[in-house]
C-alpha cells in the first residue's frame, strides 16, 4: 500500500488528483490548495470531498436556512436549550425535563437497498438523539412512494416498511406516527424521512465538542468496515439514471442489537460523567466526527488511524476516514476518567480504541503509523466549507399551472347527482393515500415501553415522558407535495399549519418545529426557487405562530433524470401536555354526542385529493392559511382539554370532511347522523366543497350533551365559528342526510381493503 | 431427485450481524481459534430430471436476479447435485 503523506504532497506537488470523481468542483479543489498552501494528500482530499458535499456542508441551502435563526423573537427562544446547528435541537418541557427531536432523510439509500436503507435511517437518527445526552423514546417516519400499481413500488414499500419495523422494533422504540403517501413523482426517488425523539434532564445535556487539550479521543461501538464508503457524498449528491438502480455501491448494513447495547452503554457513560464531548458517526464517518468535535471545541486533535479497530484489515487510510459503518460513536474522555470509561464499555462488551488526544493547536493531525497523512485546520473541513448563492428563477410552468384551477378547467361536480356524490365519497376514502394505513403501521411496534398515549390512527403521536406526573409530548409530521408544487411558499405554511393543528387537536400546546426539506437538484434554478420560497414560508409561518425551528435536514438531488420530485418540505411540530391522561382522543366512542365543525369551509378544491382521485388533475392555488386563526383554534382546544369538555377531536385536512367523518365513525365503530345543508348555506358552498374541500383551520369535535352549552360558549368567546352538523348514534351506520347512508361494515371494507390488496 | 444448489453469501466488505453474533457466542463458549463467522444461505432447486445446460444457465440468472440481493449479497456457487 502506497501512502500519500503530507511530506509527499510537497515533493510531488503537481500530482494529478481525482477531485472531480470525488464530486469536487475545480474552484473547490483550488480553495483546498489555498487553505493548505499545497496540494491535499489523498486522505485530506477524501475528507474535504465528503465534508464539502451537499449532504454534509449544506452549501446550497445555508443562506436560506439562516432565516430559521433570524426570524425569531426572544419569547420564542425561551424554551430553547439548544438551537440549530447541533446534532438535534433541545426544548425545555418543564419539571426540569427536556426533549430533543429531529427528522433526517435516507432517501437515496432506501431506493438502492430499501430494507437496509430505511433501517440505517432509523439507526442514524436515533444516534443523533443519543448524542445530545438523551434517551431515545420514540420514532416516527414520513414515507413517500411511487404509484401504488407500478411494479417497482411493492419492492420499495416492502423493503422500507420491513427495514423500519426491524430496526425500530429491535431497539424497543415505539413508532408513534408519520405519513405514507403514494405519487408517481416519487417512483424513482422515494422519500424515507425518519424522526426520533429523546428525553433528558436539563443537566444531562451533552454537546459534540472537544474543548480541553489532553482529553482522549476514543472510538467505540462497532468495528469499521467498508460499508457505504463515500456513500454520503456519492449517493446523496448525484442523481439516479432514469433506467433504475444500475449503480450498486456498497450500502450500509445495520445491526439494531449492537445499537441497543450502544445506547445503554452511552447513557451509563453519561451518568457516570466520563465523557466531556460525544459525536455519533453517520455520514462521512471519522472525517466528520474528528473535524466537527475539534472545530466545535475550538481545539485541534492528533489521531493515530492505525488504532481504528477494523473488520476488514485491507482498508486504506482514505477508506477508513470515509467509512460509514453503523453503530459507532466517538467520545472525548478526560484522562482521569479512562478507567471508569473502560469499566463501563467492557461491561457492555463494547469494543473501544483510544485514537489520540485533543491538542492546543488549530490543527487536525492524522497519522498512519509514523506517517503524517492529514494536517489541516479542523474548521475548514467541518464548518467553513463553500457557500453558494445558486441562481433562482421561478419556473416557466408555474403560471400556467396556477391558472389551471378546478374552476377554470370546469371539472365536473356531482352536487345534484347524489348517487355520483356518494360514489365519489367512497372512491376518495378508499384511494391509496386516504385508505386505512394499518397494513403498514401494524408492522411497527406502537406501544412498546408502555408510554404511548396516542399513535396511528390518531393525527398526532403522544408519548409520556414523566411516569410520575404524566408530563408528555405530542408530535405530528406533515407535508403535502401537491400543494408545494402549486405554491412552495404557501405549501410549507400549509404543512406547518397542519402539523400544528394536529398537535393542538391532541390537547397539547405546540412549542417547537423541526423539518426535513426534500427537493430536486439545487443546480436547477427552478428547484432553488422552490427551496427559497418554501424555507421563507416556513420561517415566516413559525414567526407568526411564535414557535422556533430547532433543527432539521436538507435532502437535495431527489429526482430521476431531469425530473424533480414535488418539493416536499416535511414539517414536524412538537407539543407539550401537562398530563397525557388529559389528551383528546380521535374517533367517536359515545352515543348521543353532538358533532361540531369548527372553522369555515371555503370552495378550496385546487390541489385536493378530490381533484387528484376524481379528475387526475393538479392545478390552481392551494388552500389559504390563516395562522393567527390556527393559533386561536389551538388555544380553544387546549382550554377545552383542560376543562375536559371535548370527547374527541379530528383535524380536517386531506379529503376534508369526508375523511374526518370516515375515520371518526370507523375508529370505534360508532355511527352518526350528519347534515351538511346548513353548512352549505352558512358558508355559501356546494356539497362537493362541503365534503371534499381542504380549507384549513377546521376541526371536527364531538361533545357530550352535558358540556354542550359550555363548549359553544367557549367557541363564541374566542370568536371561533362553530356549527353543529350531526350527532353520534349506535346504529352501525353513517348517514349523511340527503346524500347517502352507509353501513359501517361496508365503509370499513372499502377503507381497509385497499393497501392489503395492493401489497398484501 | 436432481437439484441445482445455489449458494449466496453476504458481500465480503459488508457487516454480517448474524455472523458476528455467532462468532461472539463461539468465542464465549471457548472456541478461541475461530476468528470470524459469516453466514450465507443455501438454496435447493429441485428438478424431475437432471438439469440441462440451459437450465443451469437459467438457474444462474434466477440466482443473480431473484434469489439474491445484488446490493448486499454475492452468489458464490450455482451447481448441479445428484443424489
Amino acid at each position: 500500500m502506497i501512502i500519500d503523506t503530507v511530506d509527499q504532497s510537497k515533493i510531488e506537488a503537481g500530482k494529478e488528483q481525482p477531485w472531480a470523481a470525488l464530486g469536487l468542483k475545480e474552484d473547490e479543489y483550488n480553495s483546498i490548495k489555498e487553505i493548505l498552501g499545497r496540494r491535499p494528500t489523498s486522505s485530506e482530499l477524501a475528507m474535504y470531498s465528503v465534508m464539502w458535499s451537499e449532504h454534509c456542508s449544506y452549501k446550497s441551502s445555508k443562506i436560506y436556512l439562516r432565516q430559521f435563526g433570524e426570524k425569531v423573537t426572544p419569547e420564542m427562544k425561551k424554551r430553547l436549550l439548544v438551537g440549530m446547528g447541533e446534532n438535534a435541537g433541545v426544548v425545555d418541557i418543564g419539571e426540569g425535563l427536556a426533549v430533543t427531536f429531529k427528522v433526517e432523510s435516507h432517501n437515496h439509500p432506501s431506493y438502492i437497498e430499501p430494507f437496509q436503507g430505511a433501517a440505517t435511517g432509523v439507526g442514524g437518527i436515533v444516534r443523533d438523539i443519543l448524542t445530545m445526552g438523551a434517551r431515545p423514546i420514540a420514532v416516527m417516519d414520513q414515507l413517500r412512494f411511487g404509484a401504488p400499481e407500478h411494479p417497482d413500488t411493492a419492492r420499495v414499500v416492502h423493503g422500507v416498511v420491513d427495514g423500519i419495523s426491524f430496526y425500530g422494533n429491535c431497539l424497543g422504540l415505539p413508532n408513534i406516527g408519520g405519513e405514507t403517501v403514494f405519487d408517481k413523482v416519487y417512483q424513482g426517488n422515494p422519500l424515507v424521512n425518519a424522526l426520533s425523539i429523546g428525553a433528558l434532564k436539563h443537566g444531562d445535556l451533552k454537546l459534540a465538542k472537544a474543548d480541553k487539550a489532553g482529553d482522549l479521543v476514543i472510538l467505540f461501538g462497532a468495528r469499521t468496515g467498508a460499508d457505504g464508503i463515500g456513500g454520503v457524498s456519492v449517493l446523496a449528491s448525484e442523481t439516479f439514471d432514469a433506467d433504475g438502480p444500475s449503480r450498486r455501491p456498497a450500502v450500509q448494513v445495520g445491526d439494531p442489537f449492537a445499537e441497543k447495547v450502544l445506547i445503554e452503554c452511552c447513557l451509563e457513560l453519561f451518568a457516570a460523567g466520563c465523557v466531556s464531548g460525544i459525536q455519533d458517526l453517520g455520514g462521512a464517518g471519522i472525517s466528520c466526527a474528528t473535524s466537527e468535535l475539534a472545530s466545535n471545541g475550538g481545539k485541534g486533535m492528533k489521531v493515530q488511524l492505525k488504532k481504528v479497530l477494523l473488520r476488514d484489515e485491507s482498508l486504506t487510510p482514505e477508506e477508513i476516514l470515509m467509512s460509514e459503518s453503523q453503530e459507532r460513536m466517538m467520545a472525548i474522555v478526560p484522562k482521569r476518567h479512562l478507567r471508569a470509561f473502560k469499566k463501563i464499555v467492557d461491561r457492555h462488551e463494547v469494543e473501544y480504541s483510544v485514537l489520540g488526544k485533543v491538542i492546543n493547536k488549530d490543527r487536525l493531525l492524522i497519522y498512519w503509523g509514523e506517517q503524517e497523512i492529514v494536517n489541516v485546520p479542523p474548521r475548514t473541513v467541518a464548518h467553513d466549507g463553500p457557500v453558494y448563492e445558486r441562481p433562482v428563477r421561478k419556473p416557466k410552468w408555474q403560471a400556467p399551472l396556477n391558472a389551471a384551477s378546478v374552476q377554470a378547467q370546469g371539472l365536473y361536480r356531482a352536487n345534484d347527482n347524489t348517487t355520483d356524490l356518494a360514489a365519489q365519497f367512497v372512491q376518495i376514502i378508499s384511494s391509496p393515500n386516504q385508505a386505512d394505513k394499518s397494513y403498514i403501521t401494524g408492522q411497527f411496534d406502537r406501544y412498546v415501553g408502555g408510554n404511548t398515549a396516542l399513535a396511528y390512527p390518531d393525527g398526532a403521536g403522544m408519548i409520556r415522558v414523566s411516569e410520575e406526573t404524566g408530563l408528555g409530548v405530542a408530535l405530528s409530521t406533515d407535508a403535502n407535495g401537491r400543494y408545494c408544487q402549486l405554491d412552495p411558499y404557501q405549501g410549507a405554511r400549509l404543512a406547518l399549519a397542519e402539523a400544528y393543528r394536529n398537535v393542538a387537536t391532541s390537547g397539547a400546546k405546540p412549542i417547537a418545529v423541526t423539518n426535513c426539506l426534500n427537493f430536486g437538484s439545487p443546480e436547477n434554478s427552478g428547484v432553488m426557487w422552490q427551496f427559497k420560497q418554501a424555507t421563507t414560508g416556513l420561517a415566516d409561518g413559525c414567526l407568526e405562530l411564535g414557535i422556533p425551528v430547532t433543527g432539521g435536514n436538507v435532502s437535495f438531488y431527489n429526482q430521476t433524470g431531469d425530473v424533480a420530485i414535488f418539493p416536499t418540505p416535511v414539517v414536524g411540530v412538537l407539543g407539550v401536555i401537562d398530563d397525557v391522561a388529559r389528551r383528546i382522543p380521535s374517533g367517536w366512542q359515545d352515543e348521543g354526542n353532538n358533532i361540531y365543525l369548527l372553522g369555515i369551509t371555503k370552495d378550496e378544491l385546487d390541489g385536493s385529493v378530490w381533484s387528484e382521485v376524481i379528475h387526475d388533475h393538479l392545478g390552481g392555488r392551494p388552500p389559504a392559511v390563516d395562522l393567527e386563526f390556527e393559533k386561536r383554534l389551538a388555544e380553544l382546544l387546549h382550554g377545552a382539554s383542560l376543562q375536559g369538555l371535548v370527547a374527541s377531536a379530528t383535524d380536517l385536512s386531506e379529503a376534508g370532511l369526508a375523511q374526518a367523518l370516515t375515520e371518526s365513525v370507523l375508529r370505534f365503530n360508532m355511527g352518526a347522523r350528519v347534515w351538511i345543508s346548513e353548512l352549505c348555506e352558512r358558508d355559501g358552498i356546494d356539497k362537493t366543497s362541503a365534503l371534499f374541500s381542504e380549507s384549513t383551520g377546521r376541526i371536527l369535535v364531538s361533545v357530550g350533551r352535558e358540556d354542550d352549552v359550555k363548549f359553544v360558549g367557549l367557541c363564541d368567546a374566542r370568536n371561533i365559528p362553530v356549527l353543529r352538523i350531526g350527532v353520534t348514534d349506535n346504529t352501525g351506520e353513517l348517514e349523511i342526510q340527503d346524500l347517502a347512508t352507509w353501513k359501517l361494515d361496508e365503509l370499513r371494507t372499502s377503507w381497509v381493503a385497499t393497501l392489503p390488496e395492493l401489497f398484501g | 431427485m436432481p437439484k441445482i444448489i445455489v449458494q449466496v453469501m453476504p458481500k465480503q466488505d459488508l457487516l454480517d450481524p448474524q455472523g458476528k453474533a455467532v462468532a461472539r457466542a463461539l468465542e464465549r463458549s471457548g472456541h478461541k481459534a475461530i476468528s470470524a463467522v459469516r453466514i450465507g444461505k443455501r438454496i435447493e432447486l429441485h428438478y424431475a430430471t437432471t438439469p440441462t445446460d440451459s437450465q443451469l444457465q437459467e438457474a444462474r440468472k434466477i440466482a443473480e436476479s431473484f434469489l439474491s440481493n445484488g446490493v448486499i449479497e454475492d452468489v458464490v456457487e450455482v451447481s448441479i447435485e445428484q443424489d
